[in-house]
């Protein structure tokens, strides 16, 4: 009724290429930025800010950075978690090395560090493809984490080989330390949120995109339309790292505050942002904001139900997550395969036929 | 912004006492590959809580309440746990969890809630000028380091130049804790020292152990957790390692870490802080007031184990230090800094130990403004497979302050410059 394309007149090609085509949709999505940006800081508490939004808004760029590589690309990744391992070392010693200097700078340039050492991992895929890169990937997954932990240099030679970030400030404002504002981790994770979503947004339906898509559709093909392999695959490892580097940098800095690698960016960590991906939709930016949305926000709900509201044992409460968590996905994947970013779709064209589907 | 914080803060705890009840969270793990020690310590904590509810009424006449939170070991589950339970009115945090620890002690410091570390965490957070909000009475892994070094060296006649001694430690910032001490002492007695990583969770240790012998050091020391510490002492039993060569620190000196290996862990020895097995008075007291009335936590199972008897130990000391701080204050329905102030008086005396029932459980110690540290004293005690229960074979034994004390100042220095932070008890 109100969801509909009648009525609203493209005259020109930028309108005919935006992407939320639909009036209501762009209205939708000026809400949504909105009430994230004017509404949400003045609200928020340090629990909503530690334990629902800040993870949150983080391991959404992880999974749009993975989801570049995986989802639009075709190269199937594991190293995850010892990309965004390099992203929080870069930041961190920058961050010590260069005190003076803007974090948010930092968080770029850790960013910049990781997409060049995930250009380097990525070298394989060009001879190499889907399990058998995904097992290439996995070794830098381990190479990384052991390199962290093996090198002191990387934290400073502390003793207990711990890093933990100090106090900086954005415009006067403490955005890392322990005396964070919850509103303001969660304004410095939302502005990075939106300008990466931003950026791959309008790289995926750019030239770039369609190779990357060209590439994963069929490489052969691809590379007989004219498609450089070399340049599209480690453009896209390039990308994708970034985006990985930067939340690594994040979820360091401006989350956790304090982190030793192992722990942290183990191989669980690749498998979550993959698994978030593959739940929230491959291909899809949409869909990295589900799939971290599901699996970040649903074991917290889960705990605070059945803990909090129905008062159970805290360890059967933690297993029954995992059962729960685990059916889920098992649901999910069996009814809609391509994610949650594809009900999505099914759904807005369901609506545009409202209410009278034939 | 940050005064409007406080203002807030202090809003709430004024308007605390209304609900009268002392509220003592329990970040306890009873998933994951860390649950089976996990669990028993998170028993004794409950059990030692309900007792005091039970017996006495509360602490000062004021009922106390656990608020469990699970993490899995896990430091994202922990932040979670701690943001959520702080604005229940917290008193006092004890993660359990040497990763979590150092991630609450900047929290901490901030919103004005002590932590203890028992036994574990930021070694240097004893320096109470730098830290003021943590402490980590009655020892520490420095210390722990130092006393297994004296204990070789009584054993060797007080010479070790030269002798081989390697440490098996989970590669994470709980393992790596002593490796800084134990250099210092290598440094001091002349024994050669070779460091052995293993990698979380600590199930694949072949080629640490392959590399023991073929080394054949004269001692292997261990700073495990979990089910890293059953597959070390029957890697160990493998490749036949004399077991009474073979100290853990008190992480990794639990019956779960010993049973599944069977006859041939006879031997094995680890340090503790509190003494195992059932034999005081005041298991009397919780079999009438807790077990027979079916409020155990728990399946209840594990009564008298060592981690059960640590959790007992670790909720004495927040209860006594809150009795101190009800003492000092004069009120009942103490609050966060108020704790504090009983945790900083805090004094552990023999006498104090006979009247709640655990004669001689742990060492004596006391606690000041610059020392939040304690005595640092631990025994060690050996493995008696046939019996199914650890011996203690040492009395208390105190480590070398002289070496440690330095690397505290040097560590607590560093992180206080880091952080701006100015030093207190001058």
């Amino acid at each position: 009724m109100f969801y509909r394309e009648a009525g609203d007149f493209n005259t020109s090609y930028k309108q005919d290429n935006q992407t939320f085509p639909i009036k209501f949709d762009r209205w939708r999505y000026y809400a949504v930025l909105a009430v994230a940006f004017g509404v949400v800081p003045f609200f928020i508490n340090d629990y909503w800010a530690n334990a629902v939004f800040v993870p949150f808004l983080i391991y959404t760029i992880a999974a749009i950075g993975l989801n570049i590589l995986t989802g639009y690309c075709g190269q199937l990744s594991l190293g995850t978690g010892g990309f965004m391992a390099v992203g929080a070392y870069a930041v961190y010693k920058l961050m010590t090395a260069f005190p003076d200097v803007s974090i948010v700078i930092h968080v770029i340039l850790a960013g910049g560090i990781t997409a060049a050492v995930g250009v380097l991992f990525g070298l394989p895929s060009l001879r190499i493809k889907g399990f058998y890169l995904a097992v290439a990937t996995l070794a830098a997954q381990f190479f990384l984490v052991w390199l962290f932990n093996r090198v002191p240099w990387f934290y400073n030679y502390s003793a207990s080989g711990q890093i933990s970030a100090p106090e900086r400030t954005v415009v006067g404002v403490a955005v890392t330390g322990a005396n964070t504002e919850a509103w303001a981790k969660y304004m410095i994770s939302l502005v990075f949120v939106v300008a990466c979503a931003w950026l791959a947004r309008n790289l995926t339906r750019g030239t770039i995109g369609r190779k990357w898509m060209a590439i994963r559709d069929m490489d052969i093909a691809a590379e007989i339309i004219g498609v450089n392999p070399l340049t599209a695959k480690l453009s896209a490892f390039a990308v994708s790292s970034f985006f990985v580097g930067i939340s690594g940098a994040l979820f360091f800095s401006v989350y956790l505050g304090a982190v030793e690698v192992g722990e942290a960016f183990g191989i669980q960590k690749s498998f979550l942002v993959l698994f978030m991906i593959i739940i929230g939709g491959l291909g899809s930016i949409f869909g990295s904001f589900a799939g971290a949305a599901f699996l970040v926000l649903l074991p917290v709900l889960l705990k605070n139900t059945l803990v909090g509201g129905f008062g159970w044992a805290t360890d059967l409460a933690a297993h029954f997550e995992l059962v729960i968590v685990g059916g889920l996905i098992i649901s999910f994947l069996i009814m809609e395969p391509h994610g949650l970013a594809q009900l999505w779709r099914v759904a807005k064209e369901k609506l545009r036929l409202w209410p009278f589907p034939h | 912004m940050k005064r409007l914080a406080a203002l807030t803060v202090a809003a709430v705890m004024a308007a605390a006492p209304a609900m009268a009840e002392l509220v003592f969270p329990s970040l306890s793990y009873r998933t994951g590959p860390y649950a089976a020690n996990g669990i028993p310590f998170a028993d004794g904590y409950a059990d030692y809580f309900t007792l005091v509810n039970e017996r006495d009424g509360g602490i000062g006449g004021i009922k106390t309440r656990i608020v469990e939170c699970e993490t899995g070991y896990n430091t994202e589950k922990g932040v979670e746990c701690y943001e959520s339970t702080k604005g229940e009115g917290a008193l006092i945090y004890q993660p359990l969890s040497t990763g979590i620890t150092y991630q609450l002690i900047p929290k901490v410091t901030a919103d004005g809630i002590p932590l203890h570390s028992m036994g574990y965490g930021r070694t240097s957070a004893s320096n109470g000028k730098v830290f003021k909000w943590v402490f980590n009475y009655p020892t520490n892994y420095w210390n722990g380091a130092s006393i297994m070094i004296k204990y070789i060296l009584g054993q060797e006649g007080g010479d070790i130049k030269g002798k081989k001694i390697a440490l098996v430690y989970h590669n994470s910032a709980y393992g790596k804790e002593p490796i800084r001490t134990l250099q210092e002492l290598s440094k001091k007695h002349g024994f050669e020292l070779s460091l052995l990583p293993v990698d979380h969770p600590g199930q694949e240790q072949k080629s640490q152990w392959l590399q023991i012998r073929r080394e054949k050091p004269d001692y292997v020391l261990m700073w495990g957790w979990g089910v890293m510490n059953q597959v070390a002492i029957q890697e160990a039993a493998n490749i036949r390692f004399p077991m009474d060569k073979f100290i853990g620190i008190w992480w990794s000196g639990s019956e779960n870490d010993v049973l599944p290996v069977g006859a041939k862990a006879d031997g094995y020895k680890a340090l503790n802080m509190n003494l195992p097995g059932s034999d005081f008075p005041i298991y009397a007291d919780l079999k009438k007031y807790v077990f027979d009335k079916g409020m155990a936590a728990g399946a209840g199972d594990q009564a008298g184990t060592v981690l059960y008897n640590r959790g007992l130990y670790a909720a004495m000391l927040a209860v006594e230090a809150a009795k101190k701080a009800q003492e000092i204050h004069g009120v009942a329905q103490i609050t966060p800094a108020m704790m504090r102030d009983g945790m900083e008086a805090l004094d552990i005396t023999a006498a104090k130990m006979d009247a709640l029932g655990v004669p001689n459980f742990g060492p004596e110690f006391s606690v000041s403004c610059a020392d939040h540290g304690g005595g640092g004293q631990a025994v060690v005690q050996q493995w008696d497979a046939k019996a199914g229960k650890w011996n203690v074979i040492s009395d208390f034994i105190t480590p070398d302050k002289s070496v440690i004390d330095p690397l505290i100042e040097e560590d607590s220095m560093a992180y206080a410059k880091e952080n701006n932070i100015q030093l207190r008890c001058n």
